[in-house]
């Protein structure tokens, strides 16, 4: 499942609603990703978003994962608008029988998720405002999974 | 068919949202591209480091090369910060 909202949202909750009524997931994994101060250079963060296609691709890289692992389930959550230091930002948790499967498909979605879902970061703080520029290095984490394929 | 801009392409852009007819000829991302470039400085601007910025068609990521024919929405922007 899959959701883009401007409301924050409750890890325990979320987790509770997953597992209700289940007695066959084995391994639940979750992570959640927050705003930094960046040593106080960050007072604010603004996510913008293209609506429509943000929940087509969380949609598309949810298939992905339970494709190649078997998840018994899933669940992305994107926050929107603007966020302060310590706001959540991003919840991802996966579940299956054993733990190799959930923290793989954790990470998969995490790495995934910052190379292809339409989000942008835009800081502010004392020294102004500025978008967030994409890392390179999170190009790399979610090439490694096509690597990883094809061997 | 129409055309969006987010995050610092649409602020250069200073528009998020057009409809716009391309001239035949126009058949690709990136031909478009140069096309949108020629009409006037801010759009010059937006797309000046036009090799960065990414484009979907109909909601999908697309490479430069791709082909517009049939497009009903198109979209320009920043390499993506999610996360």
């Amino acid at each position: 499942m899959i959701r883009v909202q401007l409301e924050d949202f409750d890890i325990g909750a979320e987790i509770a609603a997953l597992k209700a009524g289940r007695s066959d997931i084995g391994a639940i994994v979750s992570f959640i990703g927050t705003v930094r101060d960046q040593h106080g250079a960050v007072s604010a963060m603004t996510l913008e978003h293209y609506p429509g296609m943000t929940e087509a691709e969380l949609t598309r890289i949810e298939a992905e994962a339970n494709a190649r692992w078997k998840l018994q389930a899933c669940l992305i959550v994107h926050r929107f608008g603007t966020l302060k230091p310590g706001d959540n930002i991003v919840l991802v948790v996966t579940a299956s029988e054993h733990r190799d499967a959930a923290f793989d498909a954790a990470k998969f979605l995490m790495d995934y998720l910052k190379t292809g879902a339409p989000f942008w970061k835009r800081e502010s703080g004392p020294g102004g405002a500025r978008w967030v520029e994409a890392d390179a290095k999170d190009d790399s984490a979610a090439s490694r999974w096509n690597k990883r394929a094809a061997e | 068919m129409r055309v969006l801009y987010f995050a610092w392409v649409k602020e250069k852009a200073g528009i998020a949202a057009e409809e716009i007819e391309p001239p035949e000829g126009v058949a690709t991302i990136a031909e478009l591209i140069a096309w949108l470039k020629a009409r006037g400085p801010e759009f010059a601007n937006a797309f000046a480091k036009s090799e960065v910025i990414r484009a979907a068609i109909d909601q999908i990521h697309v490479r430069h090369d791709a082909k517009i024919e049939g497009a009903r929405e198109i979209a320009f922007f920043p390499p993506v910060t999610g996360g």
